[in-house]
């Protein structure tokens, strides 16, 4: 993980960046260009300009999108671009990569219930405990919190590939055996569970995680926070009544970037997931198809777009939310 | 999928959240009843003490791990083997290499497109529709975009009807088809525009903001000077926009050294493609080679380094100006 460029907006006091993004929360635009008396400076070619290379980046996820739901002959024998000389349309590519049960259908739908299961609880493990520190170190005054902060702060420099290796040792050592239990008591749960990859995730999310929100949590007025404890409210009371209810714009847009996070992650899945349809999710299974069944186009395709329908909804549904925390988060990893 | 595995599934998410609930829960109960005396010793243990243990587990062990294991053998003597391995076999100098071309390659080419496309669309009808379009693949994952272009490079022999859309271009001006993802070193750069067409959104949304915040008094002023567009953007914008162009170089730079989904589902690495990341997974959890892949992270980790380092120090000096 590394630096954030941006921090969550906290009000008025916005840095530059922070400030920039909402503006272009991209819905906002159309409010301030009516304020706007600039004259435009664009001509007609660079009008152009942006037309071809609009043009240009969509056309790859067209033909992706037109492509599954082709037929699979003709997805296999023309190009997508002659589908007026090849006219066909058919839902079959979903059903198959869907419902189907046989041997050689890729049956997503495990994997769906995956990625869903994996994001979940992996957007809401860290959230919960970054939420707790950040209140901590902005709220509860002890010596060595500045130097403590710095420290997980510095965490995020240290790049995923840093720590996979002896965090996989770790768990097989101690995790393995609290699986195999759970799955003596509980037997439909299956030996290889979630959990690896749970924690994984909420391990690696945790530095980013407290940096944004305690920017966030400490620009409370303290004002309030001491009424509180004026009055005799304990932390605990304090957390959950005052700073959780002010925080939650700060702790949607994490939320948000996190799940989309989560959602496409490839490695962290690969190295704890153990690739089974128990636990892996979609992002792998489809990795695995491109390796196995790279000619599958009609397969492909659907399954791709399914992969990608979810994070696309979030970008289209909570644009606001999805643009800030993009910005706050983009260069986690 | 039977109902008993998702019933399992389930069960898993629930009491995955019934355990976060009753842990946070108790904690937050038990520092609230804490005795008298130190008690504000308690109550920052309970909040601060999951957090630090898991990154403790997560980060500070596993990376201090990390550094030894890159000077061991697998026998677990001290050694240099695996950066000698790491500096002079072919393969891993070309994956050196790849990297290098890649880190001077997606920045600037993303920055400049971002760039140029902000300043195309900048107040003009339809905008935001613009901004939408160039973004969206930020939204897909890396394995969905390495999809969507393996498509796009998808080779068909002979005289077969081309499918994939770089192909058929090709074949319609009266060329061979290529084998793209096999043909060294082109295969690289085609990998690397996957990485340009998603960061360039990136780029964009920060680049058009910051080119908002420039003063219209400098550029009314510039136009008065009779300076032409070209003119206004080098002396005006460009240097109006600095810092956030700092930010987008860094912030994609960093990103494109991590590089690894986009190799890994579109040529895994193979006919000379591979970069750190993704040789840092070949050799650590496929070849069993925990010290060379160690090396490669440790490599890695020093690569962003002085970035990082340098993004901090230009969003502090942005606050201390603020």
């Amino acid at each position: 993980m590394s630096i954030a460029p941006a921090d969550l907006p906290t009000g008025k006091d916005r840095g530059s960046i922070e400030g920039a993004a909402e503006t272009t929360a991209l819905t906002e635009v159309v409010g301030t260009k009516s304020a706007r008396v600039k004259k435009r400076l664009t001509s007609r070619t660079a009008t152009v300009a942006a037309l071809i290379i609009a043009v240009l980046w969509t056309i790859p996820t067209f033909g992706l999108l037109i492509s599954s739901f082709r037929p699979a002959e003709l997805v296999r024998t023309t190009g997508w671009w002659t589908i007026f000389e090849n006219w066909g349309f058919t839902l079959d590519n979903y059903k198959d990569v869907l419902l189907s049960t046989s041997q050689s259908s890729p049956q997503l739908g495990a994997y769906i219930v995956n990625s869903i299961a994996i994001s979940l609880v992996g957007t809401l493990i860290p959230l919960v405990l970054a939420t707790m520190a950040a209140y901590a170190f902005a709220w509860i005054k002890f010596k060595g919190a500045g130097v403590l902060f710095i420290l997980v702060f510095a965490l995020q420099i240290v790049p995923l590939q840093m720590a996979l290796v002896p965090l996989l040792q770790i768990f097989s050592t101690w995790l393995r055996p609290m699986q195999a239990w759970l799955h003596d008591v509980v037997p439909i749960i299956p030996e290889q569970n979630y959990a690896p990859v749970w924690l994984a995730h909420a391990m690696f999310a945790l530095p980013l995680a407290i940096f944004l929100l305690h920017n966030f949590i400490a620009e409370i007025p303290s004002e309030v926070i001491e009424a509180a404890r004026v009055d005799g409210a304990t932390h605990g009371q304090i957390f959950f009544r005052i700073v959780l209810p002010l925080a939650t714009p700060a702790i949607a847009s994490f939320a948000i970037f996190q799940f989309i996070w989560v959602w496409n992650d490839l490695l962290v899945a690969l190295i704890f997931s153990g690739g089974t349809q128990d636990v892996a999710p979609l992002t792998q299974r489809l990795a695995e198809m491109v390796g196995s069944r790279g000619q599958e186009w009609e397969r492909l395709t659907a399954g791709a777009f399914i992969s990608i329908i979810i994070p696309l909804a979030v970008f289209f549904g909570l644009q606001r939310y999805f643009v800030r925390g993009l910005l706050a988060g983009s260069t986690k990893g | 999928m039977t109902t008993a595995d998702l019933l399992g599934k389930l069960l898993q998410v629930v009491m995955g959240l019934a355990v976060l609930a009753a842990v946070v829960g108790l904690l937050i109960f038990f520092i609230d009843k804490a005795p008298k005396k130190g008690r504000d010793y308690w109550q920052l243990v309970g909040f601060l003490a999951p957090a630090l243990i898991f990154l403790a587990i997560g980060l500070v062990y596993p990376a201090i791990r990390t550094s030894l294991l890159a000077f061991q053998t697998s026998g677990g003597e001290w050694t240099l083997d695996n950066f000698v391995w790491t500096f002079t076999q072919p393969t891993a100098i070309r994956t050196l290499i790849n990297t290098v071309i890649w880190v001077l390659l997606v920045p600037t080419v993303s920055t400049a497109i971002g760039l140029a496309y902000a300043v195309f669309i900048d107040r003009s009808r339809g905008e935001k529709y613009y901004k939408v379009i160039l973004f969206m693949p930020i939204a897909i994952s890396f394995v969905g975009a390495g999809i969507i272009w393996r498509f796009v490079y998808e080779y068909r022999s002979g005289d077969r009807e081309q499918i994939g859309l770089l192909n058929a271009i090709v074949t319609a001006f009266g060329g061979e088809p290529v084998q793209f993802m096999q043909t060294d070193p082109l295969n690289t750069f085609l990998l690397i525009i996957v990485m340009i067409w998603i960061q360039t959104g990136f780029a964009m949304v920060l680049l058009s903001a910051a080119i908002k915040g420039v003063p219209t008094e400098q550029i009314e002023a510039a136009q008065l000077d009779g300076t032409n567009g070209w003119q206004r953007f080098i002396n005006v914008t460009v240097p109006g926009i600095r810092g956030a162009l700092v930010v987008v170089l860094t912030t994609i730079s960093i990103a494109t050294l991590k590089v690894f989904d986009i190799v890994r589902t579109m040529t895994a690495g193979n006919f000379n493609t591979s970069v750190i990341a993704n040789e840092m997974y070949t050799q650590a959890f496929r070849a069993s080679e925990v010290g060379r892949g160690s090396a490669l992270a440790l490599i890695l980790f020093l690569l962003v380094l002085p970035i990082v380092v340098y993004n901090i120090n230009v969003l502090r000096k942005q606050r201390e100006i603020r």
